[in-house]
């Protein structure tokens, strides 16, 4: 049940990926995406009753939680973190060329760019 | 239990304020509440690693959307929307949550993790590794091949965004 809600999150990002047509929205939904993938990962490593995977003292193997999913998603957290701000240099660059974030308008620019040039 | 349970309907409630909602400013700051939530639910899954991970990642990717949106006109126009885009779109995500649940039958139950792999990463990483995190033996120890390409993934990124800040100096030079 529990990860159900996860995919949930999921569509709720494909549906923005697939139907807004603001740039930063769209970023938006590529962060809701990665964070439903991350806590699913995290979800499937859980134990009940388990412990932090640090060893102690008085700390038994068998109830701690799965380290394996961790580090996984540790490192693809910081690989998601580069490509949003790869894209938000995108999106800032195509502001500054097109003075809009919606996807339409600078389709619109584009095509007709000859008569833009002339009045520039 | 139910606190995760609660954690994760904000989640949703947050990513569907942050889609849905006209200010853009409202949607980067509504997104960085979902990423908070995130974090707090990394901590009850017994993960503060991650959680102090997400924490900076979210507060780093707010300030960045924040410098992106507050000098731009934040206001998304009122379009008039597509119905058989969105009516497709509705039917395909509704096949793709029916698929999940046989996905779901297929991963192990809540609470009881396939630990094929890693009880040998458990029961070795102090002997072999010193380490008392297991986390960081098997990031920066077993699987450091990963991290370096992981690395070798973020200073790609950062040579891309290099790249287009230096082309709008040179282009800025050369216009004005």
């Amino acid at each position: 049940m529990i990860y159900f809600l996860c995919f949930i999150l999921f569509s709720i990002g494909i549906y923005g990926v697939l139907v807004k047509r603001n740039i930063i929205k769209l970023i938006i939904s590529t962060m809701i995406l990665n964070y439903a993938v991350y806590i699913l990962l995290v979800l499937m490593g859980f134990r009940w009753q388990g412990q932090v995977p640090v060893f102690v003292s008085d700390q038994e193997i068998n109830f701690m939680v799965d380290p394996l999913p961790q580090s996984m998603v540790m490192v693809a957290m910081i690989v998601g973190l580069a490509v949003t701000a790869l894209l938000v240099a995108v999106a800032m660059r195509l502001y500054q060329q097109f003075k809009t974030f919606d996807i339409k308008e600078i389709i619109e620019i584009k095509t007709k760019k000859p008569e833009v040039d002339n009045n520039a | 239990m139910i606190d995760l349970y609660i954690l994760l309907i904000l989640m949703i409630i947050g990513a569907v304020l942050a889609l849905e909602i006209k200010d853009l400013l409202s949607a980067v700051i509504i997104t960085g509440a979902v990423g908070l939530c995130l974090s707090a639910a990394f901590l009850l899954l017994k993960a503060p690693d991650l959680a102090m991970t997400q924490l900076i990642v979210e507060i780093v990717l707010v300030i960045i959307l924040v410098r992106a949106t507050i000098f731009t006109d934040s206001r998304v126009q009122q379009t008039k929307r597509n119905y058989a885009n969105f009516i497709a779109v509705l039917i395909s995500i509704s096949f793709f949550l029916g698929a999940s649940g046989y996905v779901i039958a297929k991963l192990p139950i809540f609470g009881k993790p396939l630990m094929r792999i890693s009880r040998t990463y458990l029961s070795e990483a102090l002997s072999q590794a010193s380490v008392n995190n297991v986390v960081a033996a098997i990031t920066l120890d077993y699987r450091i091949f990963d991290t370096f390409l992981a690395l070798v993934a973020l200073f790609t990124c950062l040579i891309a965004i290099m790249a287009l800040s230096r082309a709008k100096s040179k282009e800025q030079k050369t216009n004005f």
